[in-house]
C-alpha cells in the first residue's frame, strides 16, 4: 500500500443513461429528479449518476452495491464497453473518454483487462488457448503465446490443466482461467466484475485469499465489483458504495463500518462481524498519558497516574520508541527505596498489538491480562493505547461514545 | 367492390425486369448452366459403383457405421432400379442451388445478427419467401430464364435460403453475452470477434441451418421438374401425368434415399461440431 499516491484511473461526473430520450433524462437528472421519476417521465434508466472516483495505483478498489445499483455499468464505462452519456474517464492523466476506436482497442489490449462473473471463456478452446486469447488478438506469435500462457497458468495454480477444455473444469478453476487470461496481457489494471459471485462459498473464500496473495506479487490496480459486503471489506483497500447509480460513500473498510455516511450504508453494515474488520487503531486512544523519557523522575509518574486515576503508564524514549509500562505499586515502592528515575522498573512484558490488528484478535490479550494494550507499530513506536472496556464494548456493539467515557473514567 | 390490381402490379414489375435486365439474366443463366453441368459431368463421369463406394466412405467417416450401411443398400437399390443418372442430375442441382443458397444466406445472416435494422428488414422478407407456395416461384423463374435447369436452380435458391439466414442470425445472437464482452474487453476488432468467437460458437446452429437448406433444396428440385429441371422430379412427373404407379414409386423411393443420405450427413456435421465444444 506504500506507493498509493499516484492516481491511476479517475472518473469525473460519469453518467450513463439508457434509453432513447437521453437528453431529456439528463436535464431532469440535472434538476435533481430521482431515478424513478426519470423512468416514469422519459422511459430512460439512469445507470450511473454523476459518479466521481479516483483510483490509486496499486490499490484494490471495490465498488459495492446491490443489483441494479449501476456498479457493473460503472465498471464497463471504465473500458468503454459501455459508452458513458457524459463525464470523463481519465487514465494515467489522459482523458480517454473520446479516444477513437483504434486507440481504445490498444488500451484494452495493454492497459486493462477484465474478469467476468460467469467467466466468459471460449468453450471451444483449451485452457492455454483461452489464457493466451488476449495475446493472440494482439498478433503475438503462437509459440510465444503458449509460453506466456503456461507461465500465467502456473501463477494461478492450474499447472497440468493447460490442454483441457474449459468445460471440463469446475467453476473455481474456470475462474482461475479467467484470471490467468486477464493477467496474460500484463495489464496495469484489472477490472473484476463480480468475479467470485458465481462460485460456492468455500471456493469463493479460497479465491479471495488467493487474489490477496496474488496481488502481493503482481501489484496491479484492481477495480473489483461485488454485491457482497464481506467480500468488499476483505479485499478492498478502499470501497465505494453505490445505490441507484449514485456513489453513496467512498472510504476504507473501517471508515465505512465506523462512519456510515447514511442510513442505507448503515443498514448494509449492520450485519457485518465488525470485529474482524475494525482494527486496533480505530478504537485506540491516540495520545495517551505517558512518560516521554525513562530518566524522568518517579514523582512525575506518580502524579500523572494519580491525576488520571490510572494504575499504570506507558513509557517511551524521546523518539517515541515504546519501552514498557510502569505500575503504580512498583513506582511507589521504588520511591520509598530512594530511586529517582524510572530506569530499571519498566515492565516490558505487556500486551502489545499492531495498529492494523483486528479487534477480534485483541480478545485473547484482554482476557489474559488486566493491563491495557499498547498499540505499537512495526517500527516500535507507540501509537496509542487500547483499554479493555473499549475492546469489549466494540465487540458487543455498544456505542462509541460510551466507550470513550469508560476509558476516561479508567 | 373495387378489385385492387395486385396481380397486375407484380406482372408489370416482372415485365419491366425481363425487358430491362435481360443481359443480366443472361449472364446468370450462363454461369449457372456452367456450374450445374460441371457437377453433372463429374458425377456422371465416375462409374456408378465407384461413386457409390466413395459416397459410402464419406457417410462412414462423417456419420458412422449405420448410415454407411444404409447408404450401401439405398444407393445400390437406386442403381438397380435404373435411376442412377436421374439421381445424379438431381444431386448436381441440389448441390449447386444449396451451395448458392448458403453462399448468399450465411453472410446475410451474419449481417442481420450484427445490425438490428437489417434483421428487421430481412425477417419479413424471409417470412414471405418461406410461406409463398413454392410453385409460385416457378413463374418468374421461367420468365427470366426460360425452361430448364437454371430457372429450377434459381427458384430453389430462393426457396431454400431462409433457414440459412435465420439460423446463422440466431446462432450468432445466442453466443453468450459475456463471451462477446470478454472478446471486446481484450481489444478484439469486429473481425476477430466474428471469426474467433462468434462463428465458432455459432457453428452447430449454423450447420443446423445448412441441413435445413439442403433438405429444402432437394424438395424444391423435385418440384422444379415442372419447368423442365429433369432428374428424379422429371420421372415423378412422368409417373403422375401418365399414371404409371410403378415409375412414380421407384423414383419417389430414390428421392427418399437421397434425402436421408443428405440429411444424415449434414446432421452429423452439426453434431460433430457440437461435441468439439
Amino acid at each position: 500500500m506504500a506507493a498509493k499516491q499516484e492516481i491511476k484511473l479517475e472518473i469525473q461526473d460519469l453518467t450513463k443513461i439508457f434509453g432513447r430520450r437521453r437528453k431529456e433524462a439528463q436535464k431532469l437528472l440535472e434538476n435533481h429528479h430521482s431515478k424513478d421519476e426519470i423512468l416514469e417521465k422519459t422511459g430512460c434508466t439512469v445507470g450511473v449518476n454523476k459518479a466521481s472516483l479516483k483510483i490509486m495505483k496499486g490499490e484494490v478498489f471495490v465498488v459495492m452495491g446491490l443489483s441494479g445499483s449501476g456498479k457493473s455499468t460503472l465498471l464497463r464505462c471504465l473500458n468503454r464497453l459501455i459508452e458513458p452519456t457524459s463525464g470523463k474517464i481519465i487514465l494515467d492523466g489522459i482523458d480517454i473518454t473520446n479516444v477513437e476506436l483504434e486507440k481504445l482497442r490498444q488500451i484494452r489490449r495493454t492497459e486493462m483487462s477484465m474478469v467476468f462473473q460467469h467467466f466468459g471463456l471460449l468453450p471451444h478452446r483449451t485452457v492455454a488457448s483461452n489464457v493466451s486469447f488476449g495475446l493472440e488478438i494482439q498478433g503475438v506469435k503462437e509459440n510465444e503465446c503458449r509460453k506466456k500462457a503456461l507461465d500465467v497458468i502456473g501463477t494461478v495454480g492450474l499447472d497440468g490443466y493447460e490442454d483441457m477444455m474449459t468445460g471440463e473444469l469446475s467453476g473455481g478453476m474456470q475462474q482461475r482461467v479467467g484470471l490467468a487470461r486477464a493477467l496474460a496481457t500484463d495489464p496495469e489494471i484489472l477490472l473484476m466484475d463480480e468475479a467470485f459471485s458465481a462460485l460456492d462459498p468455500l471456493i469463493r473464500r479460497n479465491m479471495q485469499d488467493e487474489l490477496i496473495d496474488l496481488q502481493e506479487k503482481v501489484h496491479k490496480t484492481i477495480v473489483f465489483i461485488t454485491h457482497d459486503l464481506d467480500e468488499a471489506l476483505k479485499l478492498g483497500d478502499r470501497i465505494a458504495i453505490m445505490k441507484d447509480g449514485l456513489i453513496v460513500q467512498i472510504g476504507t473498510p473501517e471508515d465505512i463500518l465506523t462512519n456510515p455516511a447514511n442510513d442505507y450504508v448503515k443498514a448494509f453494515v449492520e450485519d457485518v462481524d465488525s470485529s474482524k474488520v475494525i482494527t486496533a487503531s480505530a478504537i485506540m486512544f491516540k495520545h495517551p498519558e505517558r512518560i516521554m523519557d525513562p530518566k524522568d523522575g518517579v514523582g512525575l509518574a506518580i502524579r500523572v497516574m494519580k491525576k488520571n486515576g490510572i494504575n499504570c503508564l506507558p513509557v517511551t524514549d524521546s523518539n517515541n520508541n515504546f519501552e514498557g509500562y510502569v505500575h503504580i505499586d512498583t513506582v511507589v515502592k521504588h520511591k520509598k527505596e530512594g530511586g529517582h528515575t524510572l530506569e530499571g522498573i519498566i515492565d516490558p512484558e505487556v500486551p502489545k498489538c499492531l495498529p492494523d490488528t483486528p479487534i477480534a484478535d485483541l480478545l485473547p490479550l484482554v482476557i489474559s491480562s488486566d493491563l491495557p494494550i499498547a498499540v505499537v507499530n512495526s517500527k516500535g513506536k507507540l501509537e496509542g493505547i487500547v483499554s479493555k472496556p473499549s475492546v469489549i464494548s466494540e465487540i458487543t456493539g455498544e456505542d462509541v461514545e460510551l466507550q470513550e467515557k469508560t476509558v476516561e473514567e479508567e | 367492390m373495387y378489385k385492387l390490381p395486385v396481380g397486375k402490379f407484380f406482372e408489370s414489375i416482372i415485365d419491366w425486369l425481363t425487358q430491362n435486365l435481360g443481359p443480366f439474366f443472361d449472364i446468370i443463366n450462363s454461369i449457372l448452366t456452367g456450374i450445374i453441368s460441371t457437377f453433372e459431368t463429374v458425377l456422371l463421369f465416375i462409374p456408378p459403383l465407384i461413386l457409390i463406394a466413395l459416397m459410402v466412405v464419406l457417410a462412414w467417416r462423417i456419420a458412422g457405421k449405420g448410415v454407411a450401411i444404409f447408404s450401401i443398400i439405398g444407393l445400390l437399390l437406386i442403381h438397380s432400379m435404373g435411376f442412377w443418372e436421374e439421381t445424379m442430375i438431381t444431386l448436381a442441382l441440389v448441390v449447386t442451388s444449396g451451395l448458392l443458397a448458403l453462399i448468399i444466406g450465411i453472410p446475410v445472416g451474419i449481417w442481420a445478427s450484427r445490425k438490428d435494422a437489417v434483421e428487421n428488414v430481412v425477417r419479413p422478407i424471409l417470412d414471405f419467401m418461406q410461406t409463398m407456395p413454392a410453385f409460385v416461384y416457378l413463374i418468374p423463374a421461367v420468365l427470366f430464364f426460360q425452361l430448364g435447369k437454371v430457372p429450377g436452380a434459381v427458384a430453389t435458391v430462393i426457396f431454400a435460403m431462409p433457414p440459412a439466414v435465420r439460423l446463422t442470425n440466431l446462432g450468432i445472437r445466442q453466443v453468450q453475452k459475456e463471451v462477446v464482452e470478454a472478446a471486446r474487453a481484450f481489444g478484439s476488432t469486429s473481425q476477430q470477434l466474428l471469426f474467433k468467437v462468434q462463428l465458432p460458437l455459432a457453428t452447430p446452429t449454423i450447420l443446423a441451418g445448412v441441413n435445413q437448406t439442403i433438405m429444402l433444396a432437394l424438395s424444391m428440385v423435385v418440384i422444379a421438374a415442372m419447368i423442365g429441371a429433369g432428374g428424379l422430379g422429371g420421372e415423378i412427373l412422368k409417373g403422375i401425368t401418365q399414371l404409371k404407379i410403378g415409375l412414380g414409386f421407384e423414383s419417389g423411393i430414390s428421392v427418399v434415399i437421397l434425402a436421408i443420405f443428405l440429411d444424415r450427413i449434414t446432421q452429423a456435421m452439426g453434431e460433430k461440431s457440437q461435441n468439439k465444444k
